[in-house]
């Protein structure tokens, strides 16, 4: 109750603006992701292999994966949950953030590839061309591939809500087409010609910034570096949806001619925001693929955009760390259900659709809000009963 | 309101069948007629064929080809092979083939079956290489002198190329006897090209605009000979063929246009009532098409042998498949989720994974290849040089069916009058005694029918697979968004424009970036009218 109240008067310098490292459910969220990295980290590393607490490389990388998976979660959930924008394209900007860090790995190759040409990679050999495209000049550099990882789907979230939010295209029909552009995006990334390795995209990459990617300490490296871009993906939103701007985004969310009315221009806020989740995503495919070691077209199916739709959906919308739950429950469910049982892996994901939507309007979070609600009318009952 | 007129329907139906009945009686007294026509004289011609000197043979072959008696051909021809035969009892027969010890045979004079005869019982007519040359030219002219003037346009056309220097005479004498306008042209053309060999300058104008390989090559050639008219007249004859060959290019293309169109208005027209009408994003919709193509496949699995009668039942069993399914999900799904779309949008996407995946184990993952029935396969040729695929004339025709159909229903019915009062405003529509829910319920099972109709459609033009319906998902929005949300007119328009602007990039970008760009455009064209093509104006448009 006390450190609530210390929360709001904190926020009261700035109006009725509150600091996201106030709240205490940021408090809250930092420090477990935290403990959760400590705590792997030290099961893995202190403890033999044999031991059965013992955490190893392979699940180290696997949850480090989930981590990226759970960034995303937080950008798509920042437009859906909070601008009311349900993008069905989130997996694009994942992919291009992918797509780039892929070609500082790829460039990273060097002579080690088949066959062995220092400057291109090898589809480019495979496909007889002599010189290298010009976008991928300066991926040679990590920091120029980080940028860019950022950079190129920020600008096409940019491109493409500049002219989507300016003719008002809103709802389902903004849904479906973002659905149709990362479908045309998946379709010209699979096209050898685009100069990305086509069907088979990049992969065979060998190490970032000088460390081996197959090592366990890099792997463990990578696990806590997404969990560090987690914790800062959800403060910026969480900064963002405490500033003015998010709470008119929320407003857009739930009545925007009333704000347009209002006098807001409801499109600046919209495209902000858009391009601050695009960006988010691009940053989580840059994490993404040093982990998994390919980035391919797969990436930008719709199906896998509108997976990622299921993971906030089942968490929670609009609380932030229920999409985290979400993309942490449903991804571990895929992983065990596709070697446990291969066929039934599509009929819990639609039957997650269906449910998420007709039983679980609130998600994971609105349940556990309800039961805590539950919890403190009790005890509210109890008290009441005492005095 | 009432529906249909059905009286006038079931009178002129009445109507129909007698005349069917008349034309039936008519054919019978003809056929007959004919039958009796035919037996004497036959006789005498038959046996003149079978015996004389070769002399005496090249006259009657000369008397048979000029009877017109319709079955000298089959006669002329069997001589040609040596199967026309002289049996032991003095008969002429024709056998199915000349090898073998025992043969087929049936009588010359009217075709009865006679079983099979002993080889040596029986005697090949002999001939020589001179009667060989008249018999070929005979039979290739047999029909120039049939009654029907369309018979001889047909034999006329169908010479074009085969014409070799013993024909020419035999043509040009019909030439002489020939009054029917159209029939004299045919023969000309069919003279023309040995008359271009020769060096004929005038051969050249019957030849302009033919799509005949031969005749490109005679032209070719012409144009390089030495003789000058010759070649400046072959050379524009050429230029003609080349703009009559690009306009065939460009028509086929159209052709191949509206034939994609057609097959993204059928799927997507569906989707025009649930989503345009109903406001309803079905997101299972491509599913439903998989279901449909699925019930075809299962009709000829049950039908085997008849795969053309397994098509046709597809058709209404297609629509009820795909509407019991949309029923189920209407009731069991869509009904909790109304007024919140992008829910919806969800929750159908999972029942289409639901879908897909009960395929693919019950089924199989592979796709499956559905038979196309023999009056469906082939093309027609329209005009030289331009063939149609059947199955595709088949399936514009179709979509054009269900999409009069639907606009009946939706102008013409209860249902439609209904449908149409919901969507514009659902409490006073309820005010007015309209039970809405049931409207929903029936308007959602004509949308997922329609869906179902479009599998069948589907299934005869591309393979059946469990994922065939995720294909045309994205297309079918687009169609639909494109053409202005709640008209179907819109999605007749969309769907048509979008298959010949896709078909129309392809030879220049390829198939991929062509679709990129039809995206493309769309999205760019949704930035400035964000309503499609034919927004809807009024109240209900502002939802």
């Amino acid at each position: 109750m006390s450190e609530d109240f210390a929360a709001k008067r904190a926020g009261m310098a700035h109006g009725w603006l509150v600091r996201p490292w106030h709240e205490r459910s940021t408090q809250v969220f930092l420090f477990s992701v935290c403990a959760a990295l400590a705590l792997v980290t030290m099961l893995h590393l202190a403890l033999p292999a044999g031991h059965p607490l013992h955490v190893s490389a392979y699940t180290v990388n696997l949850l480090g994966k989930y981590l990226c998976y759970a960034l995303l979660a937080v950008a798509l959930d920042l437009v859906w949950g909070y601008l009311g924008v349900l993008s069905l394209g989130h997996g694009a900007f994942f992919a291009l953030g992918g797509y780039a860090m892929g070609m500082y790995l790829m460039r990273g190759i060097g002579e080690r590839g088949v066959y062995g040409n220092p400057e291109l990679p090898d589809f480019m050999v495979f496909l007889n061309w002599d010189r290298l495209p010009w976008y991928w000049h300066g991926f040679d550099m990590f920091w120029f591939a980080l940028v860019m990882a950022l950079l190129v789907p920020g600008l096409l979230a940019f491109a493409f809500g500049y002219f989507a939010f300016r003719s008002r295209v809103s709802g389902v029909y903004l849904s479906i087409i973002t659905q149709a552009l990362t479908f045309a995006l998946m379709l010209a990334f699979l096209r050898n010609e685009m100069g990305f390795g086509g069907n088979n995209g990049l992969t065979d990459f060998r190490e970032l910034l000088g460390f081996d990617l197959r090592q366990g300490s890099t792997r463990l490296g990578l696990f806590i570096a997404s969990g560090v871009a987690l914790m800062f993906g959800y403060l910026v939103c969480r900064a963002l949806i405490c500033s003015r701007l998010g709470r008119v985004g929320v407003a857009v969310r739930d009545a925007s001619n009333r704000v347009r009315f209002l006098g807001y221009r409801v499109e600046r806020v919209q495209l902000y925001v858009f391009v601050v989740s695009a960006m988010l995503a691009g940053l989580a495919g840059a994490l993404y693929v040093p982990q998994v070691g390919i980035i391919n077209p797969n990436e930008f199916s719709p199906l896998f955009s509108i997976e990622l739709v299921v993971w906030v959906a089942l968490g929670g919308r609009a609380t932030l760390y229920g999409a985290v739950i979400g993309a942490l429950v449903v991804n571990y469910a895929k992983t065990w259900l596709t070697s446990a049982m291969p066929d039934a892996w599509l009929f819990v994901l639609g039957g997650l659709f269906v449910a998420a939507t007709l039983l679980l309007p609130q998600g994971i979070a609105g349940l556990l809000a309800q039961l805590r609600r539950r919890k403190s009318a009790k005890r509210d009952e109890d008290r009441e009963a005492l005095t | 309101m009432k529906l249909f007129p059905l009286p006038l329907f079931a009178s002129s139906g009445a109507r129909l069948f007698a005349l069917l009945g008349l034309c039936a009686c008519l054919m019978v007294v003809i056929l007959g007629q004919q039958a009796h026509a035919q037996s004497p004289d036959d006789a005498a011609l038959l046996e003149s064929l079978g015996t004389g000197s070769f002399n005496d043979k090249s006259e009657a072959i000369n008397s048979v080809a000029a009877s017109g008696t319709p079955r000298a051909g089959e006669w002329l021809e069997a001589m040609l092979d040596g199967r026309l035969q002289l049996a032991g009892d003095g008969t002429l027969v024709i056998v199915a083939s000349t090898s073998g010890r025992s043969l087929e045979a049936r009588a010359a004079l009217d075709g009865a079956p006679m079983g099979t005869i002993e080889r040596r019982e029986l005697k090949r007519i002999p001939i020589n290489n001179a009667l060989r040359v008249q018999l070929r030219g005979a039979i290739a002219t047999l029909d120039l002198s049939a009654e029907d003037p369309a018979v001889r346009r047909a034999a006329a056309a169908g010479l074009f190329g085969r014409v070799d220097d013993d024909l020419v005479s035999l043509i040009e004498a019909r030439l002489e006897g020939e009054e029917d306008e159209s029939v004299r042209a045919a023969l000309e053309r069919a003279l023309a090209l040995p008359r271009l060999e020769r060096g004929d300058v005038t051969a050249i104008e019957a030849l302009r605009g033919s799509q005949d390989n031969a005749v490109r090559l005679a032209l070719t050639r012409a144009a390089q000979s030495g003789d000058a008219q010759m070649a400046a007249a072959a050379q524009q004859a050429l230029g003609e063929i080349e703009r009559r060959a690009e306009i065939n290019r460009w028509l086929q293309q159209l052709f191949f246009g509206l034939s994609m169109g057609s097959v993204l208005v059928l799927a997507a027209i569906g989707l025009a009532i649930t989503f345009g009408v109903m406001g309803v994003i079905n997101m299972a919709h491509g599913e439903l098409i998989m279901l449909g193509a699925y019930t075809t496949w299962m009709l000829q699995q049950w039908l085997p042998g008849q795969p053309g009668l397994a098509v046709l039942l597809a058709i209404p069993a297609g629509f009820l498949v795909s509407a019991l399914v949309g029923i189920v999900l209407e009731r069991g799904v869509i009904r909790y989720l109304k007024g919140r779309p992008l829910e919806t949008l969800l929750a159908t996407f999972g029942v289409s994974l639901i879908l897909q995946q009960l395929v693919r184990t019950m089924i199989s993952p592979q796709n499956r290849s559905v038979v196309t029935p023999e009056w469906m396969s082939g093309s027609v040729m329209v005009i030289d040089g331009l063939s149609l695929t059947l199955n595709r004339l088949y399936v514009m025709l179709f979509a054009a069916l269900v999409f009069l159909a639907l606009l009946a229903v939706m102008r013409a019915t209860r249902l439609g009058l209904e449908v149409r009062a919901v969507t514009q405003n659902r409490a006073m529509a309820r005010a007015m005694g309209i039970r809405a829910s049931r409207v929903d319920l029936l308007t959602f099972a004509l949308g997922s029918g329609v869906a179902g109709l479009a599998g069948v459609a589907l299934s005869q033009l591309t393979n059946v697979g469990p994922s065939m319906g995720q294909n045309y998902i994205i297309d079918s929005f687009m169609v639909v968004v494109f053409g202005g949300v709640g008209n179907l007119w819109g999605t007749l328009v969309a769907g048509l424009s979008l298959g010949i602007v896709n078909q129309w990039l392809e030879p220049w970008v390829g198939a991929v970036l062509a679709k990129i760009a039809v995206l493309v455009f769309i999205i760019l064209f949704i930035q400035k009218r964000p309503r499609g093509l034919f927004p809807q104006k009024g109240r209900a448009a502002e939802g």
